[in-house]
């Protein structure tokens, strides 16, 4: 099927930006936390986008930041996502009381604000990467959890379901055998949504200071460390600001068109 | 002619269709197709799924489903539609061509009065005020046989039945004093006893106002007794035209000779043998706290015979096969199979039991997994239950496809690659996979075109006798009983009406309820919805 324009732009931005962060290393033209010059330089020849509030590289600080967000957003996404999609469908397929349990909970932890969760728990967690993943994982396996839930329970009452079922099928084959491969194509767009709210999440985390600590450097954190400037005129905060959008938009376009592109696929559900 | 309402010609279909992963096509749903219809009159358009009947229909008005192409000529009391543009359209729409569609009961809106929307394109068209219309559709509910015609279209869409939804969906139809009006499948959804019912209105109401009409459907032997003229169609294309004596007596076509002599499979009955393979006893069963569906049901299935749960919706035929697969235990009574009980849930049954006992589904498509191929489907059962895999299991698989006469290259296919009759022979398949004694069918034709069924019917009955595997039939459909069953068990709310061999059963003297039933099976044969009614006008006068 022919790739639509946006898509093919969302991908090519995207690549380029999970690209960047791969080879970090390699590309940036100075050490991380080094200072190179003075606080707040203007864009030059040597420093592209000018240095920051302690006089670091910016352009490398961006690199680098890149890498740390995107990082921890994915295992977070991951994390999320395999946890949120298996107690989904467990709970649609054996319903009853342990479904009640599994969802009220849910409710539960969903009726708190999760940045105010999140904030309650890293202030007396010690803020170390595992910690954030986790945290950042399971706040939004709830929302994954519902989506899968509420897919599984639709694919749950199939006759081929109860074709397995009547076979004498246990509950781990109906879960990945039957219902899975049924339920992947709105996860799997889902998935491109989820890890862009986890890069926001981050990024608030962070430019509320319980996020990635100094001296790592992550996009959030860049624009708090950075935000100070904005008051004379320096726009140091707005590249980590405007880096954060950017990906959030080319990856959102490329899971618009995996959506399309899964909803009619041959065999699809409905398709 | 003089009295010409409808004439199309060379009329031409087609659609633009993308299947996922190739390029976008054109395809043709109606080919070249012409007819006329004259004032008056009624002409059956009849075919299988596909053959662009109902499409035709609703070019008489115009309108094309999604995006469709439209070309040729469709003359309409004397002027072309297809050039009218789209205000020229929607003045003819509901005021000269009137349409009623399959199912009433999705095509009504269950927010407002019955009254409100079958009047509604007459108030559009300027046709009369609302106290002339609504004093015409009494008569009409009056004239067609709806209770309380006073008060009927008080009565919101969920407060009547299905067979009176459809009835008053005629009664739109006629309201607006149309010069013709398309039915499509109007008694397809329905029970046969509902059906014979909805025919008479619709005869009646077409020979009272003398309006034109089109009739579409699958089913010749209800096209036989409503209509002149027939039609009949194939992919796109009409095979034969002719009065409805032509066709039903002396079609030229093979294809028409098919379709009239479908459902001619002759099956001897076997005799009983000492023990049942599958008994129920004293079955009775409700969902949930809701009320009994149930009521003491107790049948025997004998070995590699078949056994036919005959019934109307809400019999509770299938809720029986339900009970019989352990699905839903029921609330007094047992099931035993070869001689010893078996537990009431699934559970509580062992893998053999299991693998005795297998189904096959009405919708074949949902009862396969999409995202697993024709192998994966057959091939399961033989890795579950026999522990074959690898090559073993394959060549086991590839044994199956060929006796359900599908080739080997349907191996590596997605359910969503078959037609449906493919797809039903899948189902078998994985039924037989298991080496099970029982098989329940539950309405496994009833999905399929009649052609098509009747070759399933074949295949079951083959089978059968090689395999030596009872079945437990569940259907609605008459015909298909006398052509498969050994014994038959009659069902109405829950119980057992009749219940044993089926040369008993299907001789007289009857019960009312199989009377009623035997007799509104459409019979291939014209004159015989008169007959059928003159025979009840007698015995009410007569009791």
């Amino acid at each position: 099927m022919k790739m639509p324009l946006s898509a093919m732009i969302g991908l090519a931005v995207s690549g380029a930006i999970f690209l960047a962060a791969i080879l970090a290393p390699l590309i940036a033209p100075y050490g991380m936390a080094e200072i190179v010059g003075d606080v707040w330089e203007p864009a030059s020849s040597a420093h592209w986008l000018g240095t920051d509030n302690i006089g670091r590289d910016l352009l490398t600080r961006l690199i680098y930041g890149g890498r740390t967000t995107i990082f921890i957003a994915m295992l977070a996404t991951a994390l999320s996502f395999s946890l949120g999609s298996f107690l989904g469908v467990t709970a649609a397929v054996i319903g009853g009381w342990v479904d009640q349990v599994m969802s009220r909970l849910v409710d539960l932890m969903m009726a708190i604000p999760s940045l105010i969760f999140a904030l309650v728990v890293l202030s007396v967690m010690p803020v170390t990467l595992p910690v954030l993943i986790i945290v950042m994982g399971l706040l939004d396996s709830t929302r994954v959890f519902r989506l899968a839930r509420a897919v599984a329970v639709d694919i749950n009452v199939m006759d081929f379901v109860e074709a397995a079922r009547l076979r004498g099928e246990g509950r781990i084959w109906i879960i990945f055998r039957e219902i899975l491969p049924n339920a992947l194509s709105p996860l799997v767009a889902e998935l491109g949504l989820r890890f862009i709210f986890a890069v926001l999440f981050l990024s608030t985390l962070s430019f509320l200071g319980l996020g990635v600590q100094p001296p790592a450097s992550d996009w959030g954190g860049m624009v708090k460390e950075n935000k100070d400037g904005i008051v004379f005129g320096i726009n140091a905060a707005l590249y980590p600001a405007a880096a954060i959008s950017i990906l959030a938009i080319s990856v959102n376009l490329v899971a618009d068109w995996v959506l399309n592109r899964t909803s009619d696929l041959k065999g699809g559900r409905g398709g | 002619m003089a009295d010409l309402l409808l004439d199309i010609r060379n009329l031409h279909i087609e659609a633009t269709v993308q299947a996922p992963g190739e390029r976008p096509h054109d395809i043709v749903i109606v080919d070249d197709v012409s007819l006329s219809l004259e004032k008056g009159r009624v002409l059956g358009l009849i075919g299988e799924s596909g053959a662009g009947k109902s499409t035709i229909g609703l070019a008489t008005m115009g309108y094309g489903r999604g995006a469709i192409r439209l070309s040729g000529e469709v003359w309409l009391n004397g002027r072309n539609i297809l050039d009218g543009g789209l205000r020229e359209l929607r003045r003819l729409r509901g005021r000269e061509v009137t349409y009623v569609s399959q199912s009433a009961a999705a095509s009504f809106n269950p927010a407002k009065r019955l009254m409100e929307q079958i009047i509604e394109a007459g108030l559009e068209h300027g046709v009369g005020s609302r106290r002339e219309l609504a004093r015409r559709a009494v008569q009409l509910f009056d004239a067609l046989g709806l209770p309380d015609p006073e008060n009927f279209g008080l009565r919101y869409p969920h407060q009547v039945s299905g067979g009176q939804l459809q009835r008053a969906m005629t009664v739109m139809a006629l309201v607006p004093e149309p010069d013709m009006i398309v039915f499509d499948e109007p008694t397809t959804a329905l029970d046969v006893t509902t059906q014979i019912d909805v025919l008479a209105a619709i005869k009646k109401a077409i020979r009272e106002t003398g309006v034109a009409a089109m009739y579409i459907t699958h089913d010749l032997a209800v096209v036989a007794q409503v209509s002149d003229d027939i039609m009949v169609l194939r992919n796109g294309r009409m095979v034969e035209r002719g009065t409805t004596d032509e066709i039903i007596n002396s079609p030229r076509e093979e294809y028409t000779r098919a379709l009239v002599s479908v459902r001619s499979i002759e099956h001897d009955e076997k005799g009983l043998t000492d023990t049942p393979v599958l008994s129920t006893h004293n079955i009775s069963a409700r969902y949930g706290k809701g009320a009994q569906v149930l009521d003491d049901v107790s049948v025997d299935l004998h070995p590699g015979q078949t056994l036919a749960i005959v019934g109307e919706s809400g019999s509770g035929k299938s809720t029986l096969a339900r009970v019989i697969t352990g699905l839903l235990p029921p609330i007094s009574g047992e099931v035993s199979f070869q001689g010893r009980r078996l537990s009431p849930a699934l559970s509580g049954r062992s893998k053999d039991d299991l693998r005795q006992l297998q189904m096959i589904y009405q919708m074949a498509d949902v009862a396969m997994n999409p995202r697993q191929t024709v192998g994966t489907i057959i091939g399961r059962p033989l890795e579950f239950y026999f522990g074959l895999r690898g090559r073993a299991r394959r060549a086991r698989v590839l044994e199956l496809l060929d006796d359900i006469e599908m080739g080997p290259e349907f191996i590596d296919r997605y359910p969503a690659e078959l037609s449906g009759g493919q797809k039903q022979r899948v189902c078998i398949a994985r039924a037989l996979a298991a080496k099970p004694s029982v098989i329940i069918c539950d309405e496994v034709t009833s999905a399929l075109d009649p052609l098509v069924a009747d070759g399933i019917l074949k295949l079951l009955l083959r089978l059968q006798e090689r395999e030596d595997v009872a079945y437990l039939f569940i259907t609605h459909d008459l015909a298909t009983v006398r052509a498969i069953a050994d014994s038959i068990a009659v069902m109405y709310r829950g119980a057992l009406v009749r219940y044993g061999p089926k040369s008993e059963v299907l001789s007289p003297p009857f019960d009312d309820y199989t009377d009623l039933l035997l007799a509104s099976v459409p019979e291939m044969k014209i004159g015989w919805l008169e007959e059928v009614l003159s025979r009840r006008r007698m015995e009410s006068a007569g009791n």
